[in-house]
């Protein structure tokens, strides 16, 4: 199991803040393909990936990196702070 | 280190002023506070989002970093969340170092990385819009000079 986590605009278009999903992707890009068949919704979430930054247990990560051992998977815009 | 990310409203002169009375053996303090900016006047609100746990941790290894490089006596970090006013503040910077061009640097680099690397997402709310303030090239390019 795994806690996905959405923020700003991907959690609008996804319609929720986090789920804990079943799933057997090994990598990012690999659950990003699940996601995205799951629905129209997350397709659009997820139709351009170069508009998305991933984390992994809270660390900036990347698309092709693998899901064994991690807990927790962000998918959010590039970030505004400051 | 003193870092908080927290959706209260902060006192700049307080927080200055307690940072300058522990900075002990520096020479120098720079402070810079970020507000919430109404281009066309037009601005009702901001609200802010963040990433709670991880952008904690992603605000410390960043002041760590700067503490390092610099040779910082002590730095400071405050960032706000939630929704916000026109005018409002949304964060702060302080740096102590020995000399101000420690300080100087240290401060641009932490606002470079606060910008693309905390994970904060602006919206701007307007009477009849809201609209999700996009990063630029300029944001990116400017991490790159560190």
């Amino acid at each position: 199991m795994i806690d996905v986590l959405y923020f700003a605009w991907v959690r609008e278009r996804i319609g929720l803040p986090r789920e804990r999903l079943e799933t057997t992707a090994a990598t990012v890009m690999d659950l990003i393909i699940e996601l995205r068949a799951r629905a129209e919704h997350y397709a659009w979430a997820f139709e351009d990936i170069t508009s998305l930054r991933v984390a992994l247990d809270q660390e900036l990560s990347s698309f092709d990196a693998p899901l064994a051992g991690v807990r927790e998977i962000a998918f959010f815009p590039p970030m505004t702070g400051g | 280190m003193q870092v908080s990310v927290q959706a209260e409203p902060f006192d700049l002169g307080a927080l200055s002023n307690d940072f300058a009375a522990r900075a002990s053996g520096a020479g120098a303090i720079v402070t810079f506070c970020g507000l919430v900016r109404d281009n066309g006047g037009s601005l009702a609100a901001m609200e802010i989002e963040h990433y709670p746990g991880m952008t904690e941790k992603a605000i410390a290894a960043m002041v760590d970093q700067a503490i390092t490089r610099w040779a910082l006596v002590d730095a400071l970090v405050v960032h706000r969340y939630g929704r916000l006013a026109g005018a409002e503040a949304i964060m702060m910077v302080a740096t102590a170092a020995r000399h101000r061009a420690d300080a100087f640097a240290a401060a641009e680099f932490l606002m470079d990385y606060l910008k693309s690397r905390a994970p904060f997402w602006k919206k701007e709310l307007s009477a009849d819009a809201a609209e999700w303030v996009a990063a630029t090239q300029a944001d990116e390019a400017a991490l790159k000079r560190w």
